[in-house]
C-alpha cells in the first residue's frame, strides 16, 4: 500500500470530507496560506477557498464558539487550535458551553464538530507550548477523545470523527506528523471508540497512546530479542474507551504496564489501571498494575532535560522488562 | 534627553540586533534546541519604550522578547546562556528563548502565550498600589494579542482601578499571517483604549524617540496615579514569524521597503547629523555591541548543561 505521513493523512481526511459534504469546514489561527503552523491544513485554502477555510485573530475561544454555534445550525466544523496548551483558552466554550448543550436541551440538538490539535513535547518548545492536556477532556461526559498513534489511524478516525454527531477533541502529536505508514487512497473509517492490537504477545501487556504507542512497539521489539513478547494495546478512542480488548488482552498476559507522555498524577493511566482492577481481569493478574509517565513537572527547554521528563523507549524496555520478569 | 542616554539607546539596538543575528547562526549550526521569535526590525520599539522606565520599573514581556529583554539591562552572558539552555542561564536552562525572565531585575518575564502577560499586569499594578510603591509595570503584547478575551478583560480592569499600567502593543502588522488588516475592522489598535476609558496613542515605532516621548507620558500617568494608557508601536518585523516560517504571505517587496526604515539606520544617522556622534564612534559602538555578544555566546557555550539529578527542582516553593 502507498505510504503518507500522519500529517498527509491528516490532510487527505479534511480533502476528502470537504469534497464529500459541503457542511464541512476548517477553522482556526494560520490555517490558510500558512497551512496550519504544522502545515497539515497545506494547499486546502487553495483548493477550497476562504469560505471553507477560514484563518482567524488569535482568539481560541472565539474559535471554540465558532465551531459549536455553526455546529448547532447545520455546519460540521473542524477547527483548529494550534498548540494543545491553547486548549486552555478555549475550554470554557468546550467544557460549559459544547459538552452540555445536547444534554441540557433534552437531547434536541446535536453538535457535530472536531476540534484537532497537537500535544506532546520533543520539539524544544519549552513549557507552554509542550503539554498533554488529554485527560482534561476525558474528564468532561459529552466529549469524545480521540488520539490517533499512525497515519493509518489518523486518516479513518478523523473521518469518522466527522462524520460523527458529537463534539470530538482530536489530539494530534507533534513528533507523529512526520512518520510514515501505509494509508489506502479511498476515504475510509475507523470507528470511534476501537481500541486496537498493535502487536500480540504473551507475556505482557503494554497499553499506550499516542506517541507512545510508537515508542512501545519500538520496545517490544527490542524486547523480542530477549525473548520477552509484549502485546501492544492502542485505545486510540479515550473516552467512550473500548476497553474489551484491554482486558482481554490482560487476561491473556497476566502482567499490564500502561505508557502515556502526560503528567502521570491524574492521567489516563490512572483511569485504564482502575478500570482494569475493577473487570474480570483483576484475578488473572500476576503482578501490580503498572504506570510509566511523564514526570509532574512542566517541559522543561534544555534539550536532555525535555528527553528525561517524558518515557523514552530505553525507560519502557526497562520497566517492561522487570515486570515481565517478576521484579515489580 | 542627554546625549550620553541618546547614545546608550543606540548601543542597545545594536546589542538587541547583535544578538539576534548570532541567535541565527547558532540555530543554522543546530546548535539552538526549539524555534525563536526575532525582532530584528523593531528594535526601536523595545528601546523607546524601556527608556521612559526607571531601573526599578516592571515589564512583562513576549514570546518575541529579546529586546525587551537587553533593554531592560539584563547580564548578556546569563541571557545567552538561557538561549542555549545552559545551566548558567537566568532559568537554569528551564526557560530557553521564550522564557527568559530576570525578575530581580525586573524582567517578569517572556511569555510563550500571546496575551499571556496582559491580565498579569493587572495583578503586578494592583500589587504595587497595594503596597503603596512608586513603582509601574510596563506591559508588551503584540497587534495579535489584541485580539484575545484576556486584552479585553486586563484593559478593563487596570483602568476601573487606576493601576500603574503601561500597555505597549507592538504592531509589526502581523500575528503569524494574519495581517492586521484580516484581523481588525478598526484602523488602529490604540482607538481601543476609549472602550476603557484610558488614554490611546499611535507612534512610529521605528522612531525610537518618538516611543520614548510617548511611553514617557504614559509612565508619568501611571506614576501619578492616574491609570493606564494603550501605546501603539507600528513597526515591521523583517524575519519570518519563527524558524518554521516561508513568509508566504507576504511580499519580497514589502519587507525590502521596511528594511529600508531600519530604526537604528535611523537613529544613528540622527545622531550624527545632530553631531552627538561621530562615523567613527557610531562604527565604534557597533562593533563593542557585537563583540559583547559574541563574548556572552561564548561564555553560554562553555557553560555546563543542567544537572540531570535536578531535573524535577523548582516545581514547588
Ligand atoms: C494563545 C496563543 N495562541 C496562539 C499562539 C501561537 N502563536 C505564537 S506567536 C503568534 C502570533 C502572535 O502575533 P502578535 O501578537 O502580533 O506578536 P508577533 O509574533 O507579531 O510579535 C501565535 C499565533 C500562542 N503562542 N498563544
Ligand atoms: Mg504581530
Amino acid at each position: 500500500m502507498r505510504e503518507i505521513t500522519y500529517s498527509e493523512a491528516l490532510r487527505e481526511a479534511l480533502r476528502q470530507e470537504m469534497q464529500r459534504d459541503e457542511r464541512v469546514f476548517i477553522i482556526g489561527e494560520d490555517v490558510g496560506i500558512y497551512g496550519g503552523a504544522f502545515g497539515v491544513t497545506r494547499g486546502l485554502f487553495k483548493e477550497f477557498g476562504e469560505e471553507r477555510v477560514i484563518d482567524t485573530p488569535i482568539s481560541e475561544l472565539g474559535i471554540a464558539g465558532a465551531i459549536t454555534g455553526a455546529a448547532l445550525t447545520g455546519m460540521r466544523p473542524v477547527g483548529e487550535i494550534m498548540f494543545m496548551d491553547f486548549m486552555t483558552l478555549a475550554s470554557e466554550q468546550l467544557v460549559n458551553q459544547a459538552a452540555k448543550i445536547r444534554f441540557m436541551f433534552g437531547g434536541n440538538a446535536t453538535l457535530p464538530f472536531v476540534m484537532r490539535t497537537p500535544a506532546g513535547s520533543g520539539t524544544g518548545a519549552a513549557a507552554q507550548h509542550s503539554q498533554s492536556l488529554e485527560n482534561w477532556f476525558v474528564h468532561i461526559p459529552g466529549l469524545k477523545v480521540v488520539m490517533p498513534s499512525t497515519p493509518y489511524d489518523a486518516k479513518g478516525l478523523l473521518i469518522a470523527s466527522i462524520r460523527d454527531d458529537n463534539p470530538v477533541i482530536f489530539i494530534e502529536h507533534k513528533l507523529l506528523y512526520k512518520i510514515k505508514g501505509p494509508v489506502p487512497e479511498e476515504p475510509y473509517t475507523i470507528p470511534l471508540s476501537t481500541s486496537e492490537v498493535k502487536r500480540s504477545g504473551q507475556d505482557l501487556t503494554v497499553v499506550a497512546t499516542s506517541v507512545m504507542v510508537k515508542r512501545s512497539l519500538e520496545a517490544a521489539a527490542q524486547l523480542a530479542a530477549e525473548g520477552i513478547e509484549v502485546e501492544v494495546v492502542d485505545p486510540r478512542t479515550l473516552k467512550p474507551l473500548d476497553a474489551e480488548p484491554i482486558i482481554r488482552s490482560v487476561m491473556k498476559t497476566g502482567r499490564v504496564l500502561i505508557v502515556h507522555e502526560a503528567c502521570k498524577t491524574g492521567g489516563y493511566g490512572g483511569e485504564l489501571a482502575a478500570l482494569i482492577a475493577e473487570s474480570e481481569a483483576f484475578d488473572y493478574l500476576e503482578a501490580p498494575i503498572v504506570r510509566l509517565a511523564g514526570r509532574d513537572m512542566p517541559i522543561p527547554y534544555n534539550r536532555t532535560l525535555e528527553y528525561h521528563a517524558v518515557p523514552q523507549v530505553e525507560n519502557i524496555v526497562a520497566k517492561a522488562r522487570e515486570l515481565a520478569q517478576g521484579r515489580i | 534627553m542627554n546625549i550620553e542616554k541618546k547614545i546608550e539607546l543606540l548601543r542597545q539596538m545594536y546589542t538587541i540586533r547583535a544578538f539576534e543575528e548570532q541567535a541565527e547562526q547558532l540555530y543554522a549550526l543546530g546548535k539552538i534546541h526549539g524555534t525563536m521569535h526575532l525582532s530584528i526590525g523593531m528594535e526601536g520599539s523595545a528601546v523607546g519604550a524601556i527608556a521612559a522606565l526607571r531601573p526599578d520599573d516592571l515589564i512583562l514581556s513576549t514570546h518575541r522578547g529579546h529586546g525587551h529583554c537587553i533593554a531592560k539591562g539584563a547580564d548578556l552572558q546569563r541571557m545567552a546562556a538561557e538561549f542555549m539552555g545552559k545551566a548558567t542561564g537566568y532559568c537554569r536552562g528551564r526557560g530557553g528563548s521564550m522564557h527568559i525572565a530576570d525578575p530581580e531585575g525586573g524582567n517578569l518575564g517572556a511569555n510563550g502565550v500571546v496575551g499571556g502577560g496582559i491580565p498579569i499586569a493587572v495583578g503586578v499594578g494592583l500589587s504595587i498600589k497595594m503596597q503603596k510603591r512608586d513603582q509601574v509595570i510596563l506591559c508588551f503584547f503584540g497587534d495579535g494579542a489584541a485580539n484575545l478575551g484576556p486584552f479585553h478583560e486586563g484593559l478593563n480592569m487596570a483602568a476601573i482601578w487606576k493601576l500603574p499600567v503601561i500597555y505597549v502593543c507592538e504592531n509589526n502588522q502581523y500575528a503569524m499571517s494574519c495581517s492586521t488588516r484580516r484581523a481588525f475592522a478598526i484602523p488602529r489598535i490604540s482607538d481601543r483604549a476609549a472602550a476603557y476609558g484610558m488614554p490611546g496613542v499611535t507612534v512610529d515605532g521605528n522612531d525610537v524617540l518618538a516611543v520614548y516621548e510617548a511611553v514617557s507620558a504614559a509612565v508619568k500617568r501611571a506614576r501619578t496615579g492616574e491609570g493606564p494608557s494603550l501605546v501603539e508601536n507600528f513597526t515591521y518585523r523583517w524575519r519570518g514569524h519563527s524558524k518554521s516560517d516561508a513568509n508566504v504571505y507576504r511580499t519580497r517587496e514589502e519587507i525590502e521597503s521596511w528594511k529600508k526604515k531600519c530604526p537604528i539606520q535611523r537613529f544613528r544617522a540622527l545622531l550624527i547629523k545632530e553631531g552627538a556622534l561621530t562615523e567613527e564612534r557610531a562604527k565604534q559602538i557597533e562593533q563593542q555591541s557585537y563583540t559583547a555578544i559574541e563574548s556572552a555566546v561564548t561564555f553560554a557555550e562553555a557553560s555546563p548543561e543542567p544537572n540531570l539529578e535536578s531535573i524535577e527542582e523548582g516545581v514547588y516553593a
